[in-house]
């Protein structure tokens, strides 16, 4: 754009107003036309954008790849360092480091100098690896770390028959098969032929050992119960009658029979127990370790075995799915660092949905009191700003509140009314799936009521004054009017209280989320539901795993998968109420002409 | 339909001494049938008129002009000295008017002058304002509308309302003519059936819609959804329909459609209809009433109000001079 001349110049006839006007000379003459059109805006809102969207999926990015690859099937490395240690594991980390002088002068003389001349190559900079060695019982140790200039040259092999074997006490066992004994006696030797018996029997005695525990829980539970409910039984009458009256007598009496008749049980019980041991004791295997030791392992104490370096790769995909179906489906075993997270997916989900269903009806009928109901005034105001607050309150809080209050005030009154045979172990005086949901359901309530009284008010006057001109009373129209209209509003306030209760982790802490629950809340057993047991949580178990775990580089694996598989959890329960209120909207929404 | 319809260039030449009006000083309005020429006649010119219209604005009070035939038809609905205040401000002064039954009557005035506010109270939506407060009384077939012992919600099941934005609910037709019926605690198919035809036919949509009652009935057009809130209107036979600008909000052909209802409705259904616009008040109604700034300017036949109105004002008003 070039500038044009003044307007002197200008035939006077030609175009009498344009005279006066001067054209602009470009875009730089006229200050603040490049931020009033807004370009550079796009940049900043786009670029906002963008860094949201690369946090968002670099996380995502982390914890999938993290999670995901938890459970393949490394390789086992045996390693030989030059001061005569041999290591037999699997490699999880990789580090560079720079040496301090001491951990040279820990090398035998004669390495002393090459060691030290590898690192000088580069700027004092040594690689290490992270080696899960295992055999905790025999070396006190989960993991060694191994420095490249520590390894002899050509000390590093991948040996054929190392195997794996995840156990069920003491973790990880890393070894060479040497012979496979029945009662006592060698039926196989050599690493192959071991491995072969070990193969045919493993599976029957998995079995068998499945039996042992289903009569350990179920049976024997079972009886327990029998006994548990005469005993309460007995210290009813007793604190209803006193100890000394006739009818604890007769009770006494009933009592000592069932307990007879318990203990019988229980010795029958016990014998099969007992027989089930003795049939798998009979079983183990002989494993030559890194250090040339022999050990005895019970095939009964072995969860899974595998010799991890010549598995093809649809054995590894076979290991992969079954670790991952282990996952999700068992309990956990070594304080939570192995085996499977099932009760705390199953506590998330009962939490979840239990807390949902307290929390829409009482949020729900707040909301349209609020809105419908009562007259605008300083009173609703203060309602109002007060539910707002609600929404800021530090989530802890509400853990103390829910301890104090539900556990210690309400569960113990209720103790001492219904379950007072049980006390001094208080059954609804603790924290328990029932306290906790509350506790949530009050902390998602401010959530509910506001995006329902949005939801409220957004349903349109017109429709309302339809139907009064119709002659309906006001529930009628509330109820046939305008909470269908509102319900997908209401699904949205849902749907996001469910998504900020299911992640909360501090307020269970305090009021019924445990590191190991010994029953699920809800099972077979009447009255099927148990308000009053602790439950599991995946958000506790990744903190526990994360922070009170005692081998915390083998649960910190765990953690990202755990993390991955919350995180999946939410997203489904998300996406199924999200579905739920697409379905809502299409029905009550179509577009008015 | 167009019988009704004069041109009103063909209007004769107002006459000073064709025009009866009452002044301040007379007395109420007489109710005999045919005009009669008073003596003492108030100046017929401009100036005036703008200060008549000018001290209505400017608060003093006017007696209505009725014409005596409204009075020798039987009344549904009786308004008798109705004043309404939105907090402060008072928006109907004084309003005086029989509705006859059977027949159309329309509301016309210019923005403001209170028709649809005098319509909601009809069939008291105006309660549902928390400001409004009323003085006065109105009578639907004799019984009171305004006393405090009378059950709102029974009072509008006998009046039918439509509305000036059609407000289809977010059901299927079906549920929407019914509705009526549903929150009256009827559940008997067949008679909800029964009706549902009934009220269909009766505002010229079962044609259009008897293949598709439960589908949506958010997904008709402008026109069918105005008739569909007709429809519902009529399903629980009231005694009084109130239209409150119906087709304001809808295109010509869909507009006459109404209009063509309305005019088919008028023998069984007694109904008052607000309407901007005078050529459709022309084309539908019997009666017609002119408002202004919250007062009953005249009320008489719908011929006589656009032919040979009494008040210049309403002169004024319908040939477009005001307004």
């Amino acid at each position: 754009m070039s500038s044009t001349p003044d307007t002197e110049e200008r035939d006077p006839k030609e175009a009498p107003n344009m005279g006066v006007r001067r054209r602009r000379a470009g875009i730089s003459e006229s200050a603040g036309s490049l931020l009033a059109r807004g370009e550079p805006l796009i940049s900043f809102t786009g670029g906002a954008l963008v860094i949201c969207l690369i946090m968002i999926s670099g996380f995502l990015g982390v914890v999938l790849y993290q999670g995901a690859t938890t459970f393949w099937p490394a390789p086992v490395v045996s390693v030989k360092t030059v001061s005569g240690k041999t290591l037999l594991g699997e490699v999880t980390r990789h580090d560079t480091f720079q040496p301090a002088d001491a951990v040279f002068d820990e090398l035998p003389e004669a390495e002393q100098t090459k060691a030290r001349e590898a690192v000088e190559k580069s700027d004092g900079w040594a690689k290490r690896r992270l080696v899960r060695t295992g055999n905790f019982e025999l070396t006190n140790e989960h993991f060694n770390w191994v420095s490249d200039f520590e390894i002899q040259s050509k000390g590093e092999t991948l040996p054929k028959w190392a195997v794996v074997l995840e156990r069920l006490t003491w973790g990880r066992f890393y070894g060479v098969p040497k012979a496979f004994l029945v009662d006592g006696k060698e039926v196989a030797q050599g690493p192959e032929a071991s491995w072969q018996e070990f193969a045919k029997h493993h599976s029957e005695v998995r079995d068998r050992w499945h039996k042992r525990r289903s009569l350990e829980i179920h049976d024997t539970g079972e009886v327990n119960r029998e006994l548990e409910s005469a005993r309460l039984q007995l210290r009813r009458v007793e604190l209803s009658h006193g100890s000394d009256s006739v009818e604890c007598q007769a009770e006494d009496e009933r009592f000592k029979e069932v307990e007879s008749r318990v203990n019988q049980s229980f010795g029958k019980i016990r014998a099969k127990i007992e027989k089930l041991n003795r049939e798998n004791s009979r079983y183990e295997m002989l494993m030559t370790t890194s250090d040339g030791n022999d050990v005895e392992v019970a095939v009964a104490d072995i969860v899974r075995a595998y010799p991890a370096n010549h598995l093809s790769v649809s054995d590894k995909w076979g290991i992969y799915l079954s670790r991952w179906w282990e996952f999700l489906s068992d309990d956990p075993r070594e304080a939570n660092s192995e085996g499977g997270v099932f009760p705390a997916i199953f506590g998330t989900v009962a939490m979840t949905l239990l807390m949902s269903l307290l929390v829409v009806p009482f949020g729900v009928l707040a909301a349209l009191y609020l809105r419908e109901y009562a007259k605008a005034g300083p009173v609703v105001s203060a309602v109002r700003i007060a539910i707002n607050n609600l929404a800021g309150v530090p989530s802890i809080v509400f853990g103390v509140f829910g301890l104090g209050f539900f556990c210690y005030i309400f569960g113990a009154s209720l103790d001492q009314l219904f379950f007072a045979e049980k006390l001094p172990s208080p059954t609804l005086g603790t924290g328990g799936i029932m306290w906790a949901s509350l506790t949530l359901a009050l902390l998602t309530l401010p959530v509910v009521i506001v995006a329902t009284e949005e939801a409220l008010a957004a349903v349109p006057l017109s429709m309302r004054e339809g139907s009064y001109a119709c002659g309906a009373s006001k529930w009628q129209t509330i109820r046939r009017i305008v909470l269908p209209r509102a319900m997908p509003g209401i699904m949205t306030g849902t749907i996001l209280a469910m998504a900020r209760g299911a992640g909360e982790v501090a307020p269970l802490m305090l009021v019924g989320a445990v590191k190991l629950a010994p029953e699920l809340p809800i099972d077979s057993v009447f009255p099927y539901i148990h308000p009053e047991r602790s439950f599991m949580h995946l958000g506790f178990h990744i903190y526990d795993l994360g922070f009170q775990s005692q081998n915390s580089e083998a649960a910190k694996p765990i953690v990202f998968t755990t993390t991955l598989l919350l995180i999946t959890i939410i997203a489904v329960l998300n996406l199924a109420a999200v579905w739920l209120r697409a379905k809502l909207r299409r029905k009550f929404e179509a577009a008015q002409f | 339909m167009f019988q009704k319809t004069k041109k009103l260039e063909n209007l004769p030449a107002m006459k000073p001494s064709d025009v009866k009006e009452t002044s301040p000083a007379s007395s109420s309005a007489p109710e005999t049938e045919e005009y009669s020429v008073t003596t003492d006649q108030q100046p017929t010119n401009a100036a005036s008129r703008k200060n008549r219209l000018a001290a209505i604005a400017a608060g003093e009070d006017w007696e209505s002009a009725i014409h005596g035939i409204v009075d020798k038809e039987d009344h549904v609905l009786n308004i008798e000295s109705f004043n309404l205040w939105y907090g402060a401000k008072q928006a109907l002064f004084d309003i005086g008017m029989g509705i006859p039954e059977g027949k159309v009557t329309s509301l016309i005035g210019p923005s403001g002058c209170g028709k649809s506010t005098l319509l909601r109270c009809v069939n008291r939506m105006n309660d549902l304002i928390d400001s409004v407060r009323i003085e006065g009384e109105m009578r639907l077939n004799g019984d009171s509308i305004f006393d405090s012992g009378v059950d709102v919600i029974e009072l509008r099941k006998r009046m039918g309302m439509v509305f000036q934005k059609p407000n289809p609910f977010p059901m299927s037709v079906y549920e929407n003519v019914v509705y009526p019926l549903r929150i009256d605690g009827e559940g008997d198919r067949q008679i909800l059936d029964e009706v549902c035809e009934r009220s269909l036919r009766g505002a010229a949509l079962w044609d259009e819609v008897k293949d598709r009652l439960h589908d949506s009935a958010l997904g008709l057009s402008g026109g069918q959804q105005q008739r569909l809130c007709i429809a519902r209107a009529i399903a629980s036979e009231p005694e009084v329909l109130l239209l409150d600008e119906p087709c304001s909000a809808l295109d010509p052909i869909a507009t006459g459609k109404i209009e063509n209802l309305i005019q088919d409705l008028s023998g069984e259904y007694s109904v008052l209809i607000v309407t901007h616009n005078m050529q459709q008040a022309t084309r539908v109604s019997d009666y017609t009433a002119l408002m202004y700034l919250g007062r009953l300017i005249e009320y008489g036949p719908t011929e006589t109000i656009f032919q040979t109105p009494r008040l210049p004002e309403t002169e004024a008003y319908v040939t477009g001079r005001f307004g």
